[in-house]
């Protein structure tokens, strides 16, 4: 499909690009792709699903993190065909077609970002704790979050923003246990 | 950044795997969590030809605990598995201690024990925790399966003793004569960082004396250290103030660490005696000898 790396010279010789099937965002997503490509690189540039950003590009910051089933990594240090027959979620994946998922409602209640280049990576791996652990204290939250960075905030407010919406998402399930 | 270009198999079995490397000879490589492989690649420190993905072999991703106590660990099994293990608290605290204190819980989620084993960084910490443990990986070839004392496995830096068509397919640790103790260390300058100094410490101990002691050092030169020495000065006697402040003072003596970035050689070794000692100091010795 895209080739999107230039070429250097010391590239090797041409690869024939190899078929996966992923699921991403819940749709089943068939592509060609070379299998030196990026797991970042396919979700932004293949898929056009620019949420997904890479900030250090060596495995440092957290900002390319993504779910694949469900286990938060960092998508700048997977190949994409290592994805093939797994499942993707990104960020692009949390909210509803008519409303915000409780984490980014979160992080816009408790101020959890000012220029927002981690935020998607936080809400990410913030995705992966709640969905293992629904009721966190503060210091589940620190340590779950420990492998990405933020150089605006301080991470007070991401750690509010996530408990906010832990609380909120407990409410919720709660409800609709009574409800049911 | 990207690799350069290669040729990429996803392995359905141990067996595939091994064909696989066989026939691509000495330019393929293994792809196991590719948390340490993907970022030699990326900086173009590593080219392989072949890549041999050995993530979709089934039943790898396992650790146990054999009846007689022994422990194994597949290939597959992933950092953030044994840090959330329900097996391993209350049976072995070192692997206990280690597993939260690898890298970051994004890389746990992908990094493997064996791989790391495998990758034979004078850094990794689990190259300690498995050497103090006195463990051992099994290997699989052509031929069929070996067991390679991890004594014998890391050759140097980054290097170990598989053939090029050999794969790991799990750590072993030898069940224990005595009631296991003993933790892991690691002082890091953040989340993520590689130790500026960590320490291993095994004990087997028979509630009236050491009968088993394993230390070992990481980060503190140019490969894991097995501090002989410090082991055998606690080995067949009591645990005592004097033993204690002994082997670390051993422990610190077999260290070889150069001054750098993080830290200076005087200061690493500092903090390997204290961490020894904080192991060592930490054993509810009263306890064990009540179990
Ligand atoms: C940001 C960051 C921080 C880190 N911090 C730490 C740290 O603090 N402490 C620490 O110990 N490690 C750290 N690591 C390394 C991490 O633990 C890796 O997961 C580990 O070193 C390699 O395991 P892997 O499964 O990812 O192996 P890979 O990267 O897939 O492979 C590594 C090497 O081992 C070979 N290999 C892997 N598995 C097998 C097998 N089954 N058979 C034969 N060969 C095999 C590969 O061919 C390759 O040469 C860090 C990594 C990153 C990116
Ligand atoms: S871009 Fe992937 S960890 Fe920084
Ligand atoms: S909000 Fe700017 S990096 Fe986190």
């Amino acid at each position: 499909m895209t080739i999107i790396y230039e070429e250097t010279a010391d590239d090797g010789p041409p690869i024939p690009e190899q078929r996966i099937t992923v699921r991403v965002n819940g749709r089943k997503v068939v592509a060609e792709v070379e299998p030196r490509l990026l797991l970042a690189h396919f979700l932004r540039y293949t898929m056009r699903l620019t949420g997904t950003h890479t900030g250090c590009d060596t495995t440092n910051c957290g900002a390319c993190t993504v779910l694949v089933d469900g286990r938060a990594i960092k998508s700048c240090t997977m190949f994409a065909v290592m994805a093939d027959g797994h499942e993707v979620t990104t960020v692009e994946g949390l909210a509803s077609p008519s409303e915000l998922h409780p984490l980014q409602e979160g992080f816009k209640e408790k101020h959890g970002l000012q220029c927002g280049f981690c935020t998607p990576g936080m809400m990410m791996a913030a995705k992966a704790l709640l969905d293992r652990n629904p009721d966190p204290t503060e210091e589940d939250v620190r340590w779950a979050l420990s492998g990405n960075l933020c150089r605006c905030t301080g991470y007070q407010n991401i750690v509010k923003s996530v408990l906010w919406a832990a609380d909120k998402l407990r409410a919720e399930s709660g409800q609709a246990e009574e409800a049911s | 950044m990207y690799p350069s270009r290669f040729r990429y198999q996803a392995a359905r079995s141990a067996e595939q795997a091994v064909r696989l490397l066989h026939e691509g000879g000495e330019d393929a490589k293994v792809l196991a969590g590719g948390q340490s492989l993907i970022p030699m690649m990326k900086l173009r420190f590593a080219s392989p030809e072949l890549l041999v993905d050995i993530n979709a072999i089934p039943g790898l991703d396992y650790h146990r605990v054999d009846p007689d106590g022994s422990i194994h660990v597949g290939a597959l099994c992933r950092h953030a598995d044994l840090e959330h293990s329900d097996l391993l608290p209350g049976h072995q605290p070192t692997m206990t201690a280690a597993a939260p204190l690898i890298a970051d819980p994004l890389v746990r989620n992908r990094g493997t024990l064996v791989g790391s084993l495998c990758h034979a960084d004078p850094q990794g910490d689990w190259a300690s925790v498995v050497l103090a443990l006195g463990g051992s990986i099994v290997a699989q070839g052509p031929a069929g399966q070996r067991t390679i004392p991890l004594r014998e496995f890391v050759l140097g830096p980054f290097e170990n003793a598989l053939a090029h068509d050999e794969i790991a397919v799990e750590a072993v640790i030898p069940a224990p004569r005595g009631a296991p103790a003993g933790g892991y260390l690691k002082l890091e300058r953040r989340v993520g960082d590689f130790a500026t100094a960590g320490v291993a410490v095994a004990l087997e101990t028979d509630g009236s004396q050491v009968i088993r002691a394993g230390i070992a050092l990481t980060g503190v030169g140019g490969s894991t250290i097995e501090a002989t020495e410090a082991e055998q000065v606690l080995t067949g006697r009591p645990l005592t103030a004097e033993t204690i402040a002994e082997a670390g003072r051993l422990a610190a003596a077999a260290a070889q660490p150069k001054s750098d970035h993080r830290g200076s050689a005087t200061y690493k070794r500092h903090i390997v005696s204290t961490f020894v000692v904080r192991i060592l100091s930490r054993i509810d010795w009263t306890q064990e000898r009540a179990a």
